[in-house]
């Protein structure tokens, strides 16, 4: 049963238009992100140095790459989310919260694309 | 549409723990998702090769970015134990007044003691800088 009203379904409205989706890929991200982010932190932690030679030669093992990719991808993912909630809740102007979503989904996208060509270049062997 | 006033109030609220720690996962967030920034520049920055990283190298050692490597090193430990917390919460745990007073000092001590362990490891730990 939907407490909508169908005039309200119709439009599409309600503040965000996805409110509880976006709650509960919000929680989903989130649990994801501890043990990938956990994980990260050691591991910088662990390099015993950060010239380019350790840095490959670490970013090339297959688990690594594995795991930064998915830390790139779900952390932008929530990353979004979070800041569409910010938005949301303190711009109120129509045109001004449209441009502003658009522009962090672009860019979270172009993270999100930047960091995983990146890691599996390194991890194919494209950065000696 | 007729101005009205729109949730979030910021304005009415008294300046509480419970306020605080909300607004400081907010803030660590938002910083966080700057730190996603600096994150894929440097992957992209290794995968161009040894010139490249070097050259982003020079940029990331700058005197400036260890201000912001502690702060976003707060930011994640904050962010990362409050998001805990609110997880606990999303199972309807730990939501009674006295249950969340503890667990808001919680939050803050131990994300502050795990910034300067983590600190501390990343200076003097397996490598000299």
């Amino acid at each position: 049963m939907s407490l909508s009203s169908p005039l309200r379904r119709v439009l599409g409205a309600g503040p965000s238009r996805s409110g509880v989706r976006d709650w509960w890929r919000q929680r989903l991200t989130s649990i994801a992100l501890v043990p990938l982010s956990i994980w990260f932190v050691a591991s910088l932690l662990a390099l015993p140095s950060f010239d380019h030679v350790m840095v490959v030669a670490w970013m090339a093992q297959s688990w690594t790459a594995l795991l930064l990719i998915l830390l790139v991808l779900i952390g932008a993912w929530h990353s979004q989310l979070g800041l569409k909630v910010i938005i949301e809740d303190y711009v109120h102007d129509e045109g001004g919260k449209t441009l502003l979503l658009v522009l962090i989904g672009f860019a979270h996208v172009l993270i999100a694309a930047a960091g995983t060509f990146a890691v599996l270049k390194v991890a194919f062997g494209g950065a000696p | 549409m007729p101005s009205r006033p729109i949730s979030p109030h910021l304005s009415v609220y008294k300046f509480k723990y419970t306020l605080t720690t909300s607004i400081l996962n907010r803030f660590t967030g938002f910083g966080l998702s700057l730190g996603l920034v600096l994150l894929a520049y440097w992957l992209m920055a290794v995968a161009g090769g040894a010139a490249p990283q070097r050259e982003a190298q020079r940029l990331l050692a700058l005197p400036l970015m260890r201000v912001i490597y502690a702060a976003l090193l707060f930011a994640f430990c904050y962010h990362l134990l409050a998001g805990i917390r609110h997880l606990v919460w999303d199972t309807g745990r730990g939501l009674e007044r006295r249950q969340s007073q503890r667990s808001a000092w919680l939050v803050v001590i131990l994300s502050i003691l795990l910034t300067f362990l983590i600190g501390y490891g990343l200076l003097h730990g397996a490598r000299a800088p």
